[in-house]
Order: structure tokens, then sequence, then C-alpha cells
């Protein structure tokens, strides 16, 4: 087990250099430094002088992979390349264009995204879950039916319908919650469960119906007949045998995300002006902030890998026959 | 009156996919083991109603990817622009809201006596024909009345000129369905076109143009975009999936890692930092472009290739374990071992075998690629600001949220052409999947 671990991790770090080279040349070759100073100090009427204090104040006036004009080391280390990209790998990542440092502005921000990302992602697992098995037990039902049919219609409408009316409505006609914004401790719950109550609501649709697909298929399998010819009822066929069964599906998908919660949601978070990871992305993108982005890639990237593991391992805790040594 | 035609880029290509959909269904009319998964389709009531929605759609889409130039103006217009030219032209100062005869905000006019009020003005256009306002309701009414009449007339027509051949050639194909959906899109079609004579059926936004106009035009938007997406996206994942489950061996290694790395990038910051590079390109080479419509035009090209750089991945994983089920089998085998050659042994027998998972993940990508337009350029990345979308509708009209009385109408004209076009393509991806997904025929498995 330890060492099947390790072996992913090393597998990883191949995968983050990849991750890496990809960023870089967005960032570096595609989009020089030149442009990003030219960029940031406004098209016209840049002087050269002005653009090299620009780069030289963020580190951006040395040679991209290669230095020449260093010696030994230092000429892999003093590069771009190596100060901007290879030093995430240590979590460093440096201020951001308002030259606040990058790293504490995260591990401040990543409280109010957990706020809203882990309720949304337990919750909504549950209603999904739920929903999905409410539609297995009465399928090619009318009820199935229309579940399914409540469910297409559900997907179909945007993200930012759920928002903006859900946004409009709860809050600004029945003033059940404020619009937008956020506090610490308990009072936080005040300012999240609009957009936990949304970002579940618009789950509903694409989630219960790939949770009912997965009880369906796996109710056409032999353990399912086996139990039901030996006179179980059929309530208890579904959740004690194909709930379980359908454990390792559902697994695959959920646990995958779990890391990701870290990195918040962009569209709620920015809507409903919760200070989180993702409106600081969003932040970021707006106002072309590349530092910010790059780092959020490669934290975005360790999570999903962190992901994938998790849920390879989370086999062994659901089926035992699955062993990694 | 002179044209000069101007063919921008995502026109040529959607006309060329238009083209090759052409061929393609007149390939499979010929053929019978290819026309049998579109029977399957075509015996499903939702597949011929979001059919005919969808077909309603392209060819408003294809009538606005057909431009033209009338030469001392150097602006593109559509075939769509010109046959809508008057929702085009008449605009009001600001927001109206639909139906309206006044403007929404107030103004200071000049009153009979010489002296200035501040109340809420005449619009240019809507509704300025009446000498009387009283006269809106009765005069809405009318033309509403008209504007049904004409429909169900057309469609009386339509419905005696081919509705019986369409019966006669196939008749277990259940036609109603289809009649039933272009009855209720004329019956909505008609009366807007009627009262869009002379009012704003929608309102207007905040420069005065006509919101219904704004959401004719943003179905081509979307259309590019799901369609020429997938246009990127499918060589790309057909060809890694497929070579990295047949051949193998490093190149499978090489492939599953470019998958797993892109795959391994958040969607929305790869998609914002690639289309932020992209950004800068075309700024810093402006001589590249004639005109605004042309660079729009590019960015939106941009856009597409880059969503499909980024999404190729799901596609290939698929096609990849396929692959590499089907070069176990034994007919497979046998062609190796009579010596046929890989290029052959791919060309004949696995790309065939696959064709099913490529369309099936060609239609079910539509609908997710039209929703992500519109949280893009909610984001900022998305398509150029001049470029008329849903995102951009959406993302003007929510900044009005807190006005009061609120402005509601660009904001639901958006998300109703949105959930119509989505749910259409929703309910037709199901349904080809379902015809083409072998499984739910062998099996019997019910995966509606």
């Amino acid at each position: 087990m330890l060492a099947y671990i390790l072996r992913r991790v090393l597998y990883a770090i191949p995968i983050l250099i990849g991750v890496n080279l990809i960023t870089f040349a967005l960032f570096f070759i595609v989009n020089t430094p030149n442009d990003m100073a030219r960029m940031h100090l406004g098209v016209k009427r840049v002087t050269p002088e002005a653009i090299e204090k620009w780069k030289q104040e963020r580190g951006y006036d040395r040679p991209l992979l290669w230095n020449e004009k260093s010696a030994g080391v230092k000429r892999l280390t003093d590069t771009i390349f190596f100060e901007k990209s290879m030093k995430l790998f240590a979590f460093d990542f440096g201020p951001a264009e308002d030259r606040r440092d990058i790293g504490e502005e995260i591990g401040a921000r990543m409280g109010p995204s957990l706020a809203l990302a882990m309720p949304v992602f337990l919750v909504g697992l549950a209603v999904n879950i739920t929903f999905a098995l409410m539609m297995a037990f009465f399928r090619a039902t009318y009820l199935d039916f229309w579940g399914v049919v409540l469910c297409v219609a559900m997907m179909s409408i945007s993200t930012l319908f759920y928002i903006i009316g859900g946004q409009y409505v709860a809050a600004k006609l029945w003033n059940l919650v404020p619009i937008s914004g956020y506090d610490g401790g308990l009072d936080a719950g005040r300012f999240v469960i609009l957009p936990v109550l949304i970002g579940v609501v618009s789950g509903i649709g694409s989630g219960s119906r790939w949770y009912r697909t997965i009880f369906l298929e796996e109710m056409g399998r032999d353990y399912v007949r086996t139990a039901r010819a030996k006179g179980l009822a059929e309530s208890v066929v579904l959740f004690r045998h194909v709930l379980k069964n359908a454990m390792i599906p559902i697994l695959t998908g959920a646990v995958v995300v779990i890391p990701l919660l870290f990195m918040g949601s962009l569209l709620t978070e920015s809507f409903f002006g919760i200070p989180g990871l993702g409106s600081y992305t969003i932040d970021a993108i707006q106002a072309q902030d590349f530092a910010v982005v790059r780092s959020m890639v490669f934290i975005g990237s360790v999570l999903y890998i962190a992901g994938l593991l998790l849920t390879d391992l989370s086999y062994t805790l659901v089926d035992p026959r699955i062993r990694f040594d | 009156m002179r044209f000069v035609p101007v063919v921008l880029y995502t026109d040529a290509l959607l006309w060329l996919l238009a083209l090759g959909l052409a061929v393609y269904g007149w390939t499979c009319a010929r053929r019978p083991h290819l026309a049998a998964p579109w029977r399957r389709v075509f015996q499903s009531r939702a597949a011929l109603a979001s059919g005919a929605v969808l077909a309603i759609f392209i060819v408003i889409g294809l009538a606005d990817s057909l431009h033209l130039r009338r030469p001392p103006s150097i602006a593109e217009q559509s075939v769509l622009d010109l046959a809508l030219g008057h929702l085009r032209e008449r605009g009001e100062k600001t927001y109206s809201a639909p139906l309206a005869t006044r403007l929404y905000a107030k103004e200071q006019v000049e009153a009979p006596g010489g002296k200035t009020v501040r109340e809420y003005p005449r619009l240019r256009y809507g509704g300025s024909h009446l000498q009387d306002e009283a006269d809106a309701t009765r005069d809405i009414a009318w033309l509403a009345l008209r504007g049904l009449l004409i429909s169900a007339v057309a469609w009386g027509a339509m419905f005696l000129m081919i509705g019986r051949f369409m019966k006669r050639r196939s008749p277990q194909v259940p036609w109603g369905a289809a009649w039933v959906a272009l009855a209720v899109a004329l019956a909505l079609a008609g009366p807007a076109l009627s009262l869009s004579q002379h009012w704003h059926v929608l309102g207007t936004d905040k420069v005065g143009n006509d919101v219904l106009f704004q959401a004719l035009k943003s179905i081509r938007t979307s259309l590019v975009i799901g369609t020429l997406t997938t246009l990127v996206l499918l060589p790309l994942g057909v060809a890694l999936g497929i070579a990295a489950g047949y051949f193998k061996g490093w190149v499978d290694d090489v492939i599953q890692y470019a998958y797993t790395t892109l795959n391994s990038i958040p969607g929305v910051l790869l998609i914002a930092a690639a289309v932020l590079m992209m950004q800068v390109v075309i700024d810093r080479n402006p001589e590249w472009f004639a005109t605004a419509a042309q660079r729009a035009d590019f960015r939106l090209l941009i856009l597409c290739a880059i969503l499909g750089l980024t999404s190729w991945t799901g596609l290939a994983r698929l096609l990849r374990g396929e692959a590499l089920k089907l070069s176990q089998l034994e007919y497979i085998q046998a062609a190796h071992a009579f010596g046929v050659s890989n290029a052959r042994i791919l060309g004949r027998h696995i790309l065939p075998n696959v064709a099913h998972i490529v369309i099936i993940a060609m239609v079910m990508d539509f609908s997710g690629l039209v929703l992500a337009e519109a949280v893009l350029s909610y984001v900022g990345v998305g398509v150029d600001p001049a470029t008329t979308s849903f995102g951009t509708m959406i993302n003007a009209a929510r900044l009005e949220m807190g006005r009061e009385p609120i402005v509601w109408w660009s904001l639901a004209a958006a998300f109703f052409f949105m959930f119509v076009l989505v749910l259409a393509a929703n309910l037709f991806a199901d349904a080809v999947r379902d015809g083409f997904d072998p499984r739910v025929r062998v099996g019997g498995l019910v995966t509606a």
C-alpha cells in the first residue's frame, strides 16, 4: 500500500512539470514579459525605460530558460522559468500584482471557500442520491418519467440563471438573507445558506440523472435477480444491495472533487461576494494578474492529482477485493 | 444596389459543417446499415420535436452566417440583419420595457407651453404609430392576432403540402411531434414578428437596441461555439484516443501523459489563461483585421479552438478504452495475421466501430458548450464584447439587477432562448444516444 502511494506520488512529478511547462509556455513565450509590461502600464505611450523598470521590479528581466551570463548551476536557476515556475513546487508563490503575498492570501481565503463548497458537496451528494434512488425505485412509472423530464429541464438551465434568480427572489424580494458579503465565525451561516442552496439545486438535474443511470445499470446485474428470487422486498434490494454496490461508480465521481473543494466555486463566490479562492481567481483573471493565475493553476493540478490518488485509495475501503499490493 | 459577399472564418466553417452534415445524411440514406441507428433515433417523439426546434435555430444561425457588404459602407451585414433590418435600425435612447410606449428613465422634455418637465418620454419607434397611447392594448392584440393568423395559414399550407408526403414516405416516424413543435414555434414567432413592425417585443437594452434582435443574433454565436469546438475536438480526440488504445506501448504512455497533464489543470483556468494570451496577441496585431466584425469573428474562432484543445481528453480516454478492447477481438487479430497494414485496420475496422461513440460525444457536447459560453463570457474570457451572445447579454443585464423597477427583459430573453436551445439539444442528444448505444439494444437497459 505504502509502495503504491509512493509510486503514485512520484508519477505526479512529471505531470506537474508538464503543467508548469504548459503554463510557462502560455505566460512567457506566447506573451513575453515585454508584452505583459506594456499591457499593465497601458498600451500607448510606454517608454522602454518604464518597461525595463516594471520587469526589474517583478523579476522578469532575466532570460527565459537559460542564462548565458551566469556560471554553474546559476545558468539554470537564474532564469524566469526557475524563479517563477519551479519555485511553485516549494509552494513559494511570490507576490501578486498588488505586492501582497499570494501564499498568505490563499491561506486566508481557503476558509470561506470551504465554508461554501463543503456543504454544497455534502448536501448535494445526499440530495442527488436520494432523488436517484427514488427514481430507480419507481422506475418505469410516471413518477420516474417525469423525474427524468424534470432533471433534463433543470440541466438545461444556465447556472447563471439559478444564481441571479435565487439572489433576486430570496435576497431582494423576500429579504430572507443578505444579498452578498461574508463574515467569519458562526455569522457565516447567514451569508452562506443561499449560495449553498443554489449550488445544490443547480446540481440536482445532472447529478440525480447520473446516479439514476448508475443504479439502473447496477439493478440489471445477477446478484439483484438472486436477491429478488430469494424473496427480498424491493426496498431491501435497493438499499441493502444496489446502494452498496453502486458505491464504486459513485465514489469515482465524488472523491475526485473533494480536494478541489479548496479551490472554491468561481461563479457563486464572485456573485455573492464571498472572499474565497474562487473569487480571488476571477479577480485575478479580470485584472490579468498572471502570478495569481499561475499559482492557482498549480494548486488546482496538485489537488486534482491528490483527488485521483484518494479515489483509488477509497476503492479499497468500499470494496475489500481491490488491493494494490 | 450592389452587394459584395464577405466570408468570415466562422461563416465558412459553419457552412462547410452544414454541407458535411448534408453529405453524411445523403450517404446514410443510401446505406441501410448507416441509416439504421438514425431510424431508431427518429422513432422517438422527443427526438422529432427537439429536432424540429433545433432545425429552426440552425436556419436562423445559418441565415446569420451569410455576410455581405454594401459598397459605400465597410460594415458586414448578414442576411438575417437585412431581413430584420427594421429591428436593427430602430434603436431607442436607452431601456424600455417590452411593448412599452415610453422610455424606462425620466428625461427633461419640452412641454407645449415652452416649459420643460421631467417625465417618461415617448419612444421613438415603439408604438409611435399610435396617436393615443390608450389604443396600445387594442393595437397589440390586433397585431398579435394577425401574426397568429399568418402563422396558422403558413403552418396549414406546409402541413397540406408536405405532411402527407412525409407520412407516406416513412410511416413509422412519429411526424406529429415535429408538427406540434413547429406549430408552437410558429405560434410564438408569428405574433412576435408581426408586433415587431411597430413595437419592441422584448424591450430595449441600455443603449436602446432591440432585445429580440439581440437574442436572435446570439443564436449564431451559440451554434458556432457548440459545433466548431467539436470540429477541433474530434480529430484530436479520435486520432489520439485510437492511437493510444491501438498501438499501446510508448505511444499510449505519451498520449496518456498528455491528457492526464491537460486534465489536471482546472478547465476554466486553462481556458482563461489561453484566451488572455490570445487577446494579447490580437491586441498586438491590429493590422490583421480590417473591421471590428472580423476581429470579433477571429476571437470567436480562437475561443472555439481553445475550448476544443482543452476538452478532447474525455473523448480520447473513452476511445482509448474502446480501441484497447477492439484490438483484442478475433477479427482484428485475424486481420493482423493476414498482414493487413495498421492504417487499413484502423480505417476499415477500428474507426467504423467507434463511430457511434464519436457521434454520441458530438451531440452530447453541444449543450454543455452553449452553457459554458455564458459562464466564460461572465468571467471575461468568452467571446469578444462586440459579439452578441447570450453570455454578453446576461453580463450586461446583470449589472442592472439593482435598479428599481427591475430591468428584467434582457435577462429573461437570454435565459429563455438559451433554455430552449439547450433543452432541445439535450433531448435530441438523449435520443441519439439511445439510438446509437449498442448496450441499450442488446441488454434492454433503460437509460432514458
